[in-house]
């Protein structure tokens, strides 16, 4: 078939799952021409897993998302069946929104939001080869010919990458949800000498809920009050559906116990590395056998569709055992198996051959984004597209690019693992991953990163100066309980006592009376009315920062050190096997990972203090000589 | 990292009756302040640059005294480091000079790392181009000969003990964590204030303890205790001189004038060992005449080790007997010396009293038999025949500034639980006694904790 040229953009995205479409929207709204190419037009935003957008650290990324500028937050607020706070009864650092999605609504929702941007063009297309002229990417083609050019290109295939579908002893090439693999783009990643590496992820069987018996599980109903991951939602959708939890039985557990030997997971047909934090369940009977049941929660696809999604019944086995397996737990004796479970394998790229940018070491201008880069969730991989589509457009518009640090977002500890520290397994975020998680907090993440999305163009005026007058009241609120003495009388111990608090003895500020345990903003505030009545956003927002102020600050010191070593900058042409005094084995990660400053150089495994020393001082010693020569 | 305040001996020890601890950093003045008391209650930070100042050094929190000395003060720039500096004389001696190091540790400052003045004198302009290589060797010479000193001296119950504490600290965390990641799941017990005050207070009790061996400290930091005792006239000075100048003594703690007993450091085939001697009091008394004096029970009951000398010239007397019955249950050797002189002793007899302790002969007066007995101090100690239920596992100031330190953590987290701050914030000081304790042994598993978390629980959504 003889090649054709197709048209000329700076951006081109590969891929429209949750990286592209962020990549894309960003991209396109910064002022790039914009092209996205999928394999199938119906899968934008396709969920092939769990219903399920947010939870603890996904669900503060939704958030940073959204301060940035981006779709999926205000996307979800529109499209969920179901809303909760989680960790509520936990401090603020970790509480997190989950919603069960409408994965249909969601999926046509961001796609009719891709239609209607401007500078984006959307076509349906399969990505056969990437065009590199002097380690630089220039252009792509397609399966049918079409020669696209482009200033940058980004990759989020997800894991269409040579993907492959296992059950039981069956294994055959696909994406997921048995869609279209895409195999030639694979081979030509491999030819351009990036280092891949095989992972597996899976997906449990889903059933339909006119033949499930409710009675014999427990209801998991949504919060009763208005939540919504994006600071602009204003409609709420109350009217929600629940989700139910049951357990796996005795019977279930044998069941897989003599099926064992059908799993590709032990029969060592799958070869590629699973995420530990989502294993299947043969895996969980196994691994920890003297639990006598597990959690399955069931939760709805949709509201137009009787599908249920089996959570908790990841499974690789044949057909045949997932059916008997479905029938083991109570609730689902008689429930109708609509899809069955399976495992895919897939390429991803080892993600230490990115700068943290999410532009590839070696191929300039080529970013690569999402699962591709060997992470799992929706959320992940959205943070990094909105990433790379952001620095992508920077790029194009000739503008100083933008990397979110470990102190920013949950999407710069994510970035930094990945291209720091690489990962052997599917990464998933955690908030232990964080180490600095009372400042990225799910309530402040506009404070964190509005300014940012600001600058670069993805937040309107409007919205910014919205936020402007936000971020005033709170600091005016501050700075008046910092100042204001409350007097012992006996309004205000009476008010103590009703809440069984110590009475004061002297004079007390009123953000020290804020402070105590047992008081709360709205307390307080009845002793000190403030003039103005702040939004329960901005109570909040007070409160958490009156109240861990000692833990905040420590944070703060922490971050302060850090920043004094990320200002070390390491010159790009520096030769670490110039420098003798590195151990061998410090060295060779140092090539690999390359990284911009000290403190990135400091979390590499395997380099040592004595190795961060001699490299500083190695630095030094280049300003010197450059000063004196 | 960069300018925090260090803090280092700055003089070779053992050698010359001062020894120096030097402090450079953004807060060296102040810490110096900390624990300074001048006659006439100087604040250091109103005096001049480069001046010297008499006064104590003082530990604020037990408000005692530790030690005389001058202190000099230099304000940055004009220093070796460019930073704020101030160089404590005191007097010497290994005590002495670690007591002073760990004070001014537990006030604030961080031990140096190997080479880290001179570093830090280079990454502030101070040292020109051409030294730049010479530094950057030192470290790594330094830093691998640091590692293996360190690793030597680790005794295996110290890092057994840390890591048991750590373990305790991790799984704490995992919990905490899991409860955080997957609030649904459960078959997780939820980390509740109660639980996490249990297990915090017990890390801390046995940090305590820790502590407290290294404030009896005996061995490594102060030296294995060891009694030489006899009957008079049968080498115990000899003895003592010998051990002395076959073994270059690490400190020597001149007798003042209240003291009745001298105490010297040998170093013996790498076992230190704190030669109690009497003899302050030998002019006086002789210590077996004093058998049965409190004063000299003590000294026994306090050595780890005794050097029972007998006369090879010289019959068993019943003092040489009485003496055998006193150290019967201790760890001790016996040396029969003089066999330059004729045998008179009964060494059939000597063996039976001896049971399963060792039992070597000496002419000290020719030098022989020295290698033996330093063979057999060597051998009791490193098959661990001594018994170390009060021997220091906690040796170094290092260490011991940084179990201070993760005593302080957890004890924040404690005091967080009790005043009902949220698990998750208390997690923070929890994860930083982890670290610290880490720190001790070396050990800096980045993924431990994502580790612990899927090993521990069964996890999904």
């Amino acid at each position: 078939m003889p090649n054709f040229e197709a048209g000329k953009f700076d951006v081109i995205v590969v891929g429209a799952g949750h990286a592209g479409v962020e990549a894309a929207l960003a991209a396109a709204k910064m002022g790039a021409k914009t092209l996205v190419l999928t394999i199938n037009l119906d899968m934008i935003a396709f969920m092939p897993c769990n219903p399920s957008i947010g939870g603890p650290a996904k669900g503060i990324v939704v958030r940073e998302i959204d301060a940035l500028g981006g779709a999926m937050g205000k996307v979800i607020d529109k499209t969920h069946i179901q809303m909760r706070m989680l960790n509520t009864g936990k401090g603020p650092a970790v509480r997190a929104l989950r919603a069960q999605a409408d994965k249909v609504l969601y999926q046509n929702e961001m796609k009719r939001l891709l239609e209607e941007q401007e500078n984006l063009t959307i076509h349906q297309a399969v990505v056969e080869e990437l065009l590199v002229e002097d380690e630089k990417v220039i252009g792509l083609v397609t399966q049918v010919g079409a020669i696209y050019r482009a200033e940058t290109v980004i990759i989020t295939t997800g894991t269409f990458l040579r993907g492959e579908i296992i059950i039981g002893d069956l294994k055959y090439s696909s994406g997921p949800n048995n869609q279209q693999p895409s195999i030639k783009l694979a081979d030509s990643i491999r030819e351009l000498g990036f280092e891949l590496v095989r992972f597996k992820t899976g997906t449990p069987p889903r059933v339909n809920s006119k033949t499930v018996d409710y009675s014999k599980t427990e209801i998991q109903p949504g919060d009763d009050v208005p939540r919504a991951f994006s600071y602009e939602t204003t409609e709420f959708i109350m009217d929600q559906l629940p989700c139910w939890l049951t357990y796996t039985s005795e019977t279930t557990h044998q069941i897989i116990n003599e099926n064992l030997h059908l799993s590709p997971m032990y029969s060592g047909m799958i070869k590629g590395t699973g995420p530990r934090y989502c294993p299947s369940i043969e895996d969980k009977v196994v691994r920890f056998n003297d639990k006598p049941r597990h959690q399955i929660f069931l939760e709805p696809e949709g509201r137009n569709t009787r599908e249920v999604y089996v959570q908790g019944l990841s499974t690789s086995l044949p057909e045949h055992v997932q059916r008997r397996l479905i029938a083991s737990v109570p609730g689902l004796e008689n429930a109708e198996m609509m899809r069955a479970g399976y495992a895919i394998e897939y390429d991803a790229i080892v993600p230490t051959q990115l700068w943290p940018t999410l532009e590839t070491k070696k191929i300039k201008n080529l970013y690569t984004a999402g699962q591709i880069n060997g992470t799992s969730g929706y959320e992940e991989a959205a943070g990094q597209g909105l990433m790379a589509g952001i620095n992508a457009a920077l790029r194009v518009l000739k503008k100083d690019e933008i990397v979110l640090s470990r102190s920013d977002a949950y999407i710069g500890v994510l970035i930094d693992d990945l291209v720091t520290k690489g990962t052997n397994e599917p990464y998933r975020l955690l908030t232990s991953r964080a180490e600095y998680r009372l400042l990225l907090r799910h309530d402040n993440a506009d404070l964190r990163l509005l300014e940012i999305g600001f600058q670069i163009g993805l937040v309107p005026q409007e919205r910014y100066e919205k936020f402007l007058g936000k971020k005033q009241r709170i600091e005016d609120e501050l700075s008046r309980l910092r100042n204001l003495m409350i007097k012992p009388n006996e309004t205000t111990q009476a008010l103590i006592r009703s809440v069984e608090g110590s009475e004061l003895k002297d004079g007390i500020r009123a953000a020290d009376l804020l402070k105590r345990t047992e008081m709360n903003y709205d307390l307080v505030g009845q002793l000190v009315p403030s003039e103005i009545e702040l939004t329960l956003e901005e109570k909040e927002q007070v409160e958490i920062q009156v109240k861990y102020e000692g833990y905040i600050e420590k944070s703060l010191q922490q971050v302060e050190k850090l920043k004094k070593m990320e200002d070390k900058k390491i010159p790009d042409q520096i030769d670490y096997n110039a420098i003798s005094g590195i151990a061998t084995e410090a060295k060779q990660k140092l090539k690999q990972v390359r990284p911009l400053s000290i403190a990135q150089a400091s979390r590499i495994s395997g380099v040592n203090p004595a190795d961060i020393s001699i490299l500083l001082i190695y630095i030094e010693q280049g300003k010197i000589a450059k000063i004196t020569g | 990292m960069e300018f925090d305040t260090i803090a280092a001996i700055s003089t070779p020890l053992g050698e010359g009756a001062i020894a120096i601890v030097r402090l450079s950093g953004t807060n060296a003045i102040s810490i110096a302040n900390k624990v300074f008391r001048s006659p006439n209650g100087k604040d250091l930070f109103t005096q001049a640059s480069h001046t010297i100042h008499y006064g104590h050094l003082v530990d604020p929190k037990k408000d005692e005294v530790v030690e005389e000395v001058m202190l000099s003060l230099m304000k940055g720039p004009k220093t070796f480091t460019r930073e704020d500096v101030v160089e404590i004389n005191c007097h010497g001696g290994l005590v002495t000079v670690n007591r002073v190091l760990q004070l001014i540790l537990i006030n604030g400052a961080r031990l140096a790392e190997p080479g880290e003045f001179t570093k830090r004198a280079f990454l502030n302009g101070r040292i020109d181009l051409s030294q730049a290589e010479a530094v950057m060797d030192l470290i790594r010479a330094k830093t691998d000969k640091a590692m293996n000193v360190a690793l030597g001296q680790m005794d295996g119950r110290l890092s057994r003990l840390i890591k048991s504490l750590r373990q305790a600290l991790l799984e704490t965390l995992a919990q905490v964590e899991v409860n955080i990641d997957y609030p649904e799941y459960d078959d997780v017990e939820e980390m509740t204030l109660p639980l996490m005050i249990e297990k915090s207070t017990w890390v801390r009790d046995e940090i305590d303890k820790l502590l407290l061996t290294s404030s009896q400290g005996k061995i490594l930091r102060e030296g294995l205790s060891t009694a030489i005792i006899g009957r008079p006239n049968v080498g115990k000075s000899s003895l003592l001189n010998s051990l002395i100048q076959e073994n270059k003594a690490i400190v020597t703690d001149i007798a003042g004038t209240t003291r009745d007993i001298i105490e010297e450091y040998v170093n013996v085939r790498g076992v230190p060992l704190k030669l109690v001697d009497t003899a302050g009091i030998r002019e006086t008394e002789d210590i077996v005449e004093r058998i049965g004096v409190e004063k000299s029970r003590q000294v026994l009951n306090e050595a780890d080790l005794i050097l029972l000398v007998l006369n090879n010239a010289e019959q068993l007397t019943e003092e040489d007997r009485r003496l055998f019955k006193t150290i019967e249950d201790m760890d001790s050797i016996i040396i029969i010396n003089k066999t330059d002189l004729p045998t008179e002793i009964d060494v059939d007899e000597v063996k039976q009293l001896a049971g399963n302790k060792r039992v070597v002969t000496t002419s000290l007066l020719k030098e022989e038999g020295v290698d033996e007995l330093e063979e057999a101090i060597a051998s009791l100690f490193f098959e661990g025949t001594i018994e170390a239920s009060d021997l220091t596992y906690v040796s170094n100031a290092r260490h011991i500034s940084l179990l201070h330190l993760s005593k302080s953590t957890i004890t924040d987290a404690i005091e967080a639980a009790q005043s009902d701050v949220p698990v998750d914030m208390i997690q923070i000081d929890v994860t930083r006694t982890w670290e610290i304790l880490g720190e001790i042994i070396g050990d800096t598993v980045e993924e431990s904790l994502i580790d612990q978390l899927f090993a521990q629980f069964c996890l999904g959504k």
